[in-house]
């Protein structure tokens, strides 16, 4: 077997891959501007990437602003800089773990579902039987997925941001002793509206990534419950790794002139 | 000058990378015929179903409805010509997140924008047709059983008054009885709607059943068809080896792949 040769498929077929998600990616944009619409089915997936993802962006974002604050103690404290424990709190919470931490939890959470729901209804014919009932799949099932993905996501984004700058003022308060009001004022004061903006800018590219890369894996799936496994891992790995990969370049754009 | 028949198909090929799945396929259906394309298991039935609705993009050839080309029909045409299918799947494919009576009723409601009421009263006739009871119309799909998913897919694909309804092996995996069921329910079912049908099957009681007429698919090509009551007079043998079930003959099953 000759090396080049196998290097040379492996290219390719990640060149065929990505070009297949990019056909993908605009096929689902060109129908989101296209009636009909199904508004019942925005809403409910609505219910079920914003409502029901509560608690788990809830949980993870408290116990990440509490160990925030625990950290950056830890480390301030060694420059007898134990102020800026509350600002590095805020802007770590708003700018970078709040999207990243909602995202990664919605790609568990949401992309999986969304890659076995589909990826069984094509296993089961459901995908076709739709085109025979003259309903397009794409308006049908991949655009309320879209749709509500990329509304919801800065919503839960901003719910955990919050919630993640309260766990670090009860750890600051209640176990460092920091004075009440003065944490406060210091997560205020060096707070930009450009701060939050960016993270919720990135929760809405989250979104559409995890939504469309698990409507395109189970869309893609491959035959059988192994398929529908495969179609699951392979939507929550690609949407996790290019949610990680965005997040470095969408800073890099917000502010590389800083 | 004849009426062009209902579905007219010639020089369809379709290849699955090296494997030529459909290799010259020559069929035409004249209106209200039900013909059963037979064939044994993997010689691509499903496939020129499939090919046929516009689910899969065949290399080359050309497929008539009413004598309209629909290969290379943009997606609107595309979506306008379904309309006028109807199909029951193999394994029935109901929407397992709508109840029962919504499945019937998805053509008229999503396709024809129907209202609620109105669809749900003629989901429960088309249940009716099918000698299913009002009350299964509130039941889940998951909550059926094998023969009652296939007589709701049934009343599905009648439920927007088809003028070509395709049945992909309607008896698979039900007993001889509820077999006999379905397909007395797909006779009367298309007499009442004097609809076209197109079945595949391997399932020579069935065939013998349904059909009008009878083309046997081998090899990527239509090797034989005729009117039903031929079959036993075919002249082929490979017809007769297939509606015999004999493992001995001119079609070798590749027992490895």
């Amino acid at each position: 077997m000759n090396p080049l040769a196998a290097i040379g498929r492996i290219f390719l077929g990640f060149l065929s891959g990505a070009g297949r998600i990019a056909l993908f990616a605009a096929t689902a944009v060109s129908h989101c501007v296209r009636p009909p619409f199904y508004p019942s089915l925005v809403m409910r997936q609505m219910m079920d990437i914003g409502y029901f993802s509560l608690p788990v962006v809830g949980l993870t974002a408290l116990f990440t602003g509490m160990v925030l604050a625990l950290q950056s103690y830890t480390g301030f404290a060694r420059f007898q800089a134990e102020g800026a424990v509350a600002t590095v709190v805020v802007l770590s919470m708003t700018r970078e773990l709040g999207p990243v931490i909602a995202g990664l939890m919605v790609a568990g959470r949401i992309g999986a579902s969304m890659a076995a729901e589909i990826g069984t209804m094509r296993v089961t014919e459901q995908i076709d039987a739709l085109v025979t009932l003259s309903t397009n799949p794409f308006k049908y099932l991949v655009v309320p997925r879209i749709v509500a993905a990329v509304a919801m996501l800065p919503l839960l984004v901003l719910v955990a941001d919050i919630i993640g700058v309260l766990g670090g003022y009860l750890v600051a308060v209640y176990k460092l002793n920091f004075n009440m009001s003065a944490y406060l004022k210091q997560t205020v004061d060096y707070l930009q509206v450009m701060d939050v903006v960016s993270g919720l800018v990135k929760a809405s590219v989250f979104g559409f990534l995890i939504a469309m890369l698990g409507c395109f894996h189970g869309y893609n799936s491959g035959g059988g419950a192994q398929g529908v496994g495969r179609a699951t891992t392979n939507s929550v790995v690609s949407s996790s790794i290019m949610i990680l990969v965005l997040d470095y370049m969408l800073t890099e754009l917000f502010f590389s002139t800083r | 000058m004849d009426a062009p028949p209902k579905i007219a198909i010639s020089g369809l090929r379709k290849a699955f990378g090296p494997k030529k799945v459909l290799d010259g396929v020559e069929l035409s259906v004249a209106k209200g015929d039900s013909l059963v394309v037979i064939g044994g298991s993997g010689t691509g039935k499903s496939v020129l179903l499939k090919t046929i609705l516009g689910l899969i993009r065949p290399d080359a050839g050309s497929i008539r409805i009413d004598g309209e080309e629909t290969i290379g029909m943009d997606a609107s045409a595309r979506e306008c010509a379904n309309a006028r299918f109807g199909m029951l799947f193999q394994g029935a494919a109901l929407f397992d997140s709508l109840s029962v009576w919504e499945n019937v009723a998805f053509g008229l409601v999503q396709g024809r924008g129907m209202a609620r009421d109105e669809a749900r009263r003629r989901a429960i006739e088309n249940l009716a047709a099918v000698g299913l009871r009002p009350e299964v119309g509130d039941l889940s799909p998951a909550e059926l059983s094998g023969g009652m998913k296939k007589r709701v897919g049934l009343a599905r694909a009648i439920a927007t008054r088809p003028e070509i309804i395709f049945f992909d092996e309607p008896t698979t995996g039900l007993d001889p009885i509820m077999s006999d069921v379905i397909n007395d329910l797909i006779v009367a079912c298309t007499r009442d709607l004097g609809a076209t049908t197109v079945s595949i099957t391997h399932d020579m009681q069935s065939a013998r059943k349904i059909a009008t007429h009878v083309a046997m698919l081998h090899g990527g090509r239509i090797i034989w068809t005729g009117p039903i009551s031929e079959i036993d007079r075919s002249g082929s043998a490979h017809v007769e080896q297939f509606i015999h079930g004999r493992a001995e003959g001119p079609i070798q099953m590749q027992v490895r792949a």
